[in-house]
């Protein structure tokens, strides 16, 4: 399919004739095929949908007329039980969300956290928060080209995404002490400081994933097979992306430069130099390469980072919020007692309620709060990139082949653990 | 906006409505800052708007032609369990469900909040969905949660439990799921 300069038609806004399949399981169960007019469901556990997504697909011959993401099928309670977990218990929680990139569950709870409390992270906590992230992003990025060459048929791609990312990992758990699900991004500041010979490992793993990506161009960028499958396959307009609240590269590869570390930053992202990637078609082929050129910047960017860090605290010495290091509880009873009560009682955050966001490899992911003055979430609202993203779906499926659908599914990159929240 | 103190030092009586509606427009209602006509507060640092049920929709709008275009979320808040709530500027009256609607402009970058109240006799809202078609799965999600019913959303139903579900388990009465365990009788968790 050819790349034409036209931008698609916003259908959007019509609230009658839309792409969107609107039909409850009970209707759908009704339905007689007609006219080679029929309904398919996708999923869920079809290897394509990512995870538990099931896609209601109404079909006529092969061609995708309306279709419906029909979610809810690992709905994990997650803003309930964190109603009944202490804030230092939190990052626990919703760490598991966002299995891909869990440092930036942590990150957006941890930031509401301390904007209720009105503290400060040191230096070194923000940068180190700053760090682990994008190390986050370029592995989530990996397991986006490890997954979307596997739908595409590229299977070596596959091969290599998971290879790359696995020292991602690695390196994660060096640092971290666990390859997933961290808990290590907590409300002030972060739970250990860098181990040593960081910055050696780092740059390493940086040294060797860059050339690693060039090798993706000559396999992937340039491949006619693949291009023909992506270029002009799923594409939407910016209007569409902004009528529909979709944030990330979803947005960006429309041509709309919308990034949240840039424009509305946190941490230390002012004092860093980087480029916004955008696409210009809105396609398939545009997401994929903006993802690719992600993980190009996160090196630039972390190659700063490893210039610029600060020595200091990586925590703030605040005892309502810090438990005291180990060695201090062998010798002194206040300490015994600190950290007793904070990991039995939680520490108290004021009364408020405050909506915090941060870019996620996925898009905006916010995190809001409502305290009522005690040491658990009166309320813990997430809003996840997925979730939303998911809705341009039916849009970009319009008049495309199930076949494209697949690789629309991979291009949109949804994880289920955040839609499902 | 003290908000650590407690509620009975707060000078507005938030969670009983009778004292908020006849002695919280005395002198605080003119002091209130406003906009688009619906009082507004800083909430740590970040901007506030408290629409009711009317005017919710027109506030939306005139911010939308203000540079508010893109609606980031909906989510509802059941505020059944709360000992008090102190951060309700003067004039608003707390009821049990809240509506919150995080709008975004792009340029300048800045975000406002919307935190509309619903009271439980009657939780209805109007749905955003013509102004930011983007809101469908976010107000679904608020209905399927808290029960907080859409008026004229295309496809008000549930979206993350099954459709014959029964009760909003974001709700505050909706118990934590729980394992039956062997030995009972330990406190539940709040």
């Amino acid at each position: 399919m050819a790349v034409t300069d036209e931008t698609p038609r916003s259908r959007v806004r019509d609230r009658d004739d839309s792409p969107v399949l609107r039909l409850s399981e009970a209707a759908a169960q009704e339905f007689v095929p007609s006219d080679g007019r029929m309904i398919m469901n996708m999923g869920p556990q079809h290897p394509s949908t990512h995870g538990v997504l099931r896609l209601m697909l109404e079909l006529e011959g092969e061609t995708v007329l309306r279709s419906k993401p029909v979610i809810g099928y690992l709905h994990t309670g997650m803003e309930k039980t964190g109603e009944t977990l202490s804030y230092i218990q939190g990052a626990t929680n919703v760490t598991r969300m966002d299995y891909a990139s869990p440092l930036f569950n942590e990150l957006a709870f941890s930031l509401a956290t301390e904007a209720l409390l009105g503290i400060e992270v040191p230096p070194r906590a923000v940068w180190i928060r700053m760090l682990l992230t994008e190390l986050n992003r370029m592995t989530s990025h990996l397991l986006f080209q490890a997954t979307n060459g596997m739908d595409l048929g590229a299977v070596s791609m596959m091969i290599y995404g998971w290879r790359e990312r696995e020292p991602g990992l690695q390196l994660l758990e060096r640092i971290t002490g666990l390859r997933m699900n961290h808990n290590f991004i907590r409300p002030g500041g972060v739970a250990a400081d860098l181990p040593d010979g960081w910055e050696d490992d780092v740059a390493a793993y940086l040294d060797a994933v860059e050339p690693r990506l060039d090798e993706y161009d000559v396999l992937l960028t340039g491949q006619p097979i693949y291009r023909e499958r992506l270029q002009g396959v799923g594409a939407i307009s910016a209007e569409d992306c902004l009528a529909l609240g979709v944030t990330g590269p979803i947005l960006r590869s429309t041509g709309y430069a919308w990034d949240l570390r840039r424009d509305m930053p946190y941490l230390a992202y002012p004092e860093l130099d980087f480029d916004v990637i955008v696409g210009s078609y809105g396609d398939c082929f545009d997401r994929y390469a903006i993802r690719l050129n992600e993980i190009r910047e996160s090196i630039h960017i972390i190659r700063q980072i490893i210039e610029a860090m600060p020595s200091g605290d990586y925590r703030i010495q605040d005892k309502k919020v810090t438990p005291p290091p180990r060695a201090r509880i062998d010798e002194s009873m206040e300490a015994l007692i600190h950290h007793f009560k904070i990991f039995t009682e939680g520490f108290k955050v004021p009364a408020g309620e405050v909506y915090v966001a941060v870019e996620s490899p996925r898009g905006e992911l916010g995190c809001y709060i409502v305290s009522d003055g005690t040491s658990k979430p009166y309320r813990m609202h997430i809003r996840g990139p997925s979730f939303v993203n998911l809705q341009t779906l039916p849009h970009m499926m319009e008049n495309a082949l199930v076949a494209d659908a697949v690789a629309i599914i991979s291009s949109v990159d949804p994880i289920m653990g955040e839609v499902d929240r | 906006m003290t908000d650590d103190s407690s509620p009975d030092e707060a000078p507005e009586g938030p969670d009983a409505p009778p004292p908020d509606a006849v002695g919280g427009s005395a002198e605080g209602g003119e002091d209130q800052p406003t906009r688009h006509g619906v009082p507004v507060v800083e909430s740590p640092g970040q901007t506030v708007l408290h629409p009711d049920r009317e005017s919710y929709i027109g506030v939306v709008e005139a911010l939308r032609d203000e540079g508010f275009t893109v609606c980031v979320d909906v989510c509802g808040v059941d505020y059944l369990h709360h000992p008090g709530r102190a951060d309700l500027p003067a004039g608003v009256i707390g009821e049990r469900f809240e509506v919150v609607v995080g709008l975004i402009c792009h340029d300048p970058p800045q975000r406002v909040r919307l935190r509309v109240q619903v009271p439980a006799e009657d939780p209805t809202i109007a749905s955003l969905f013509d102004i930011h078609p983007g809101t469908e799965a976010l107000e679904r999600e608020t209905y399927d949660m808290f029960g907080i019913v859409f008026d004229a959303h295309p496809d008000m139903t549930r979206i993350l439990m099954p459709e014959d579900w029964e009760g909003h388990p974001l709700r505050k009465d909706f118990s934590v799921g729980a394992v039956p365990v062997q030995f009972k009788g330990a406190p539940p968790p709040r």
